[in-house]
């Protein structure tokens, strides 16, 4: 490979992406549109008005997310080794986990929780918490459940059959060696397409909104209302996409990581 | 780690400064006194030439809007002509010349009533309340109604027997977005628990039923319509003393309409000959003790 076809490529890669965003930006600001969507939408008063409380709110999302992540992660690996369980005793339980992957993953998150937080309660029975977070929490944990258990279960079904078979044959028993040979290599495996998730679930602690909780969406939906102006949502974005990217940043050295060690091992 | 988010947040926030900084005048100020056009019908700035388009969100619930339901509408139906802001409207369509068949209403949902850009309707009537801030992005008629806010509890739970705006401090509100109710919540009966705030008054209501809430601030009229026929067991506490200047509700045009002024003129006249002071005590009650 020249060093010059190098160079010439970094040029041309430059010169495309600075005409490309510069036609943008003159389409977007020529607009008969642009100096009202630049008022409505990107007001930096409105913004710094907006930003202080559409934070605290938006710590109620961090709680939610938080908290959902640590059941999804047991409950999860739970209903993966569940579907995994080998023999024909076994099929009743398989045969729910997968109804229930199928139905958690077939319904919108939004109607999960609309269902749960407005039904639940509705059954007045005294034990049932009322609280319309709790709800939320509960709703995102059954959905997100049902993907993260696929995840698991993709990387069981990716460690290699002999490896099962060889930790049998020195006596170990099913058990064992699931929890001492196989997950330890699956659950290495799936690190980066269950962050992916987790970058999900993060965006979807604001379906919790839905119940009338307020946090970063609610409370940047309530300023846009009362002044009818949208800035407050480029707000509540910046906020998810400050929490988001650094996440995604990282998903994506943990897989070029693994990449680099396998094919170290492999060479 | 922990570092990461708060640089990224700086990037971005600078990179928003940068693009919304220096902001000039530019934009074509349309504002306030648009063109003393001719209100007549015929040069009247109308979205389809010959009809008056009416927007409001459905369902559209009594005792704003009556009659039998029909598809689109819900609950009620705003050709009929019945409850309040149905009648309104199709008195305002009256002065300007146009006949009943020639006013078309429409589906607006609030959220998008102030969506930049141009609008499906020519006017919007959906309990709007005034306020300046808003009166930057839509222009809004003078009132066809002012009110006042008011407290829907369930009988017999704890805040049924509260008695003034003090005691109410302790207790769980819902409120739907985007109304001055929650104004009212946040800045005059400032509650030790943070309101609920739901994107319609049937989740709000909804969650009242089920006790999610104890209380549900809306304007006095919703209040009647939703203690009678919405929560088993409803009751209106009371009513809620104004502060400050009066609450009223307005029309919403797109921003700069001609057609602003030649509706005020008609609300003026049908104010003036007493026809809204008849429509308010045919459609709306209005009486419910003030809370202190």
């Amino acid at each position: 490979m020249a060093g010059g076809e190098g160079r010439r490529g970094v040029t041309v890669a430059l010169l495309s992406t600075v005409v490309f965003f510069t036609l943008l930006a003159v389409a977007i600001t020529h607009a008969p549109g642009w100096p009202e969507v630049k008022r409505t939408f990107f007001n930096w008063d409105e913004f710094r008005a907006s930003m202080p409380e559409i934070s605290r709110a938006f710590l109620l999302n961090v709680k939610i997310f938080l908290i959902a992540e640590a059941f999804i992660l047991v409950l999860a690996l739970v209903l993966a080794i569940v579907r995994s369980l080998p023999g024909p005793v076994f099929f009743p339980m398989r045969a729910l986990g997968i109804a229930y992957a199928d139905f958690f993953r077939g319904v919108p998150t939004v109607l999960v929780i609309a269902l749960l937080g407005f039904g639940a309660p509705a059954l007045q029975l005294s034990w049932v918490p009322l609280s319309t977070t709790f709800w939320g929490i509960v709703a995102l944990v059954l959905v997100y459940t049902a993907y993260v258990s696929e995840v698991y279960r993709a990387g069981i079904e990716s460690v290699h059959r002999s490896q099962d078979a060889a930790a049998r044959s020195l006596g170990l028993t099913h058990w064992q060696s699931l929890s001492r040979v196989v997950l330890p290599q699956a659950v290495r495996r799936v690190i980066p397409p269950l962050l992916n998730d987790f970058i999900g679930l993060q965006k979807d602690t604001a379906l919790v909104g839905f119940l009338g909780s307020v946090e970063a969406f609610k409370q940047s939906q309530i300023d846009a209302a009362a002044t009818f102006n949208y800035t407050p949502f480029v707000a509540a974005a910046v906020l998810f996409v400050a929490l988001t990217i650094p996440l995604a940043r990282f998903t994506d050295w943990l897989v070029l990581r693994d990449r680099r060690r396998r094919h170290a091992a492999g060479t | 780690m922990r570092r990461a988010p708060a640089i990224l947040l700086i990037a971005l926030l600078s990179i928003l400064a940068a693009g919304c900084g220096g902001s000039s005048n530019k934009a074509s100020d349309t504002t306030g006194t648009a063109a003393a056009a001719s209100c007549d019908k015929g040069s009247l700035n109308l979205v389809n030439a010959g009809q008056l388009t009416v927007g409001t969100d459905n369902p559209a619930y009594p005792p704003w809007f009556g009659g039998a339901e029909k598809a689109p509408w819900k609950v009620s139906n705003p050709y009929s002509g019945q409850g309040y802001e149905s009648a309104v409207a199709y008195a305002v369509a009256s002065k300007l010349g146009f006949t009943k068949p020639e006013v078309k209403w429409i589906v607006v949902p609030f959220n998008t009533s102030f969506a930049p850009g141009a609008k499906k309707f020519d006017l919007d009537i959906n309990q709007t309340s005034f306020k300046p801030v808003r009166a930057k992005a839509v222009d809004f008629s003078d009132s066809y109604y002012d009110l006042n806010q008011a407290l829907v509890v369930v009988k017999g739970t704890p805040i049924a027997s509260a008695t003034s705006i003090a005691a109410l401090k302790p207790y769980k509100f819902g409120v739907q977005l985007g109304t001055t109710s929650y104004d009212y919540i946040v800045n005059n009966i400032k509650p030790s628990k943070k309101p609920s705030v739901f994107d319609t008054n049937d989740a709000a209501v909804a969650a009242l039923k089920n006790k999610q809430v104890d209380g549900l601030v809306v304007d006095l009229p919703t209040a009647f319509y939703i203690s009678a026929a919405q929560v088993p067991n409803g009751k209106i506490l009371g009513q809620f003393p104004t502060v400050g200047t009066p609450e009223h509700l307005g029309m919403v045009f797109e921003k700069g309409n001609s057609l602003v002024s030649c509706v005020n003129d008609a609300l003026a006249q049908l104010r003036a000959d007493g026809t809204l002071k008849s429509l308010e005590a045919k459609w709306l009650q209005a009486d419910a003790p003030v809370l202190k």
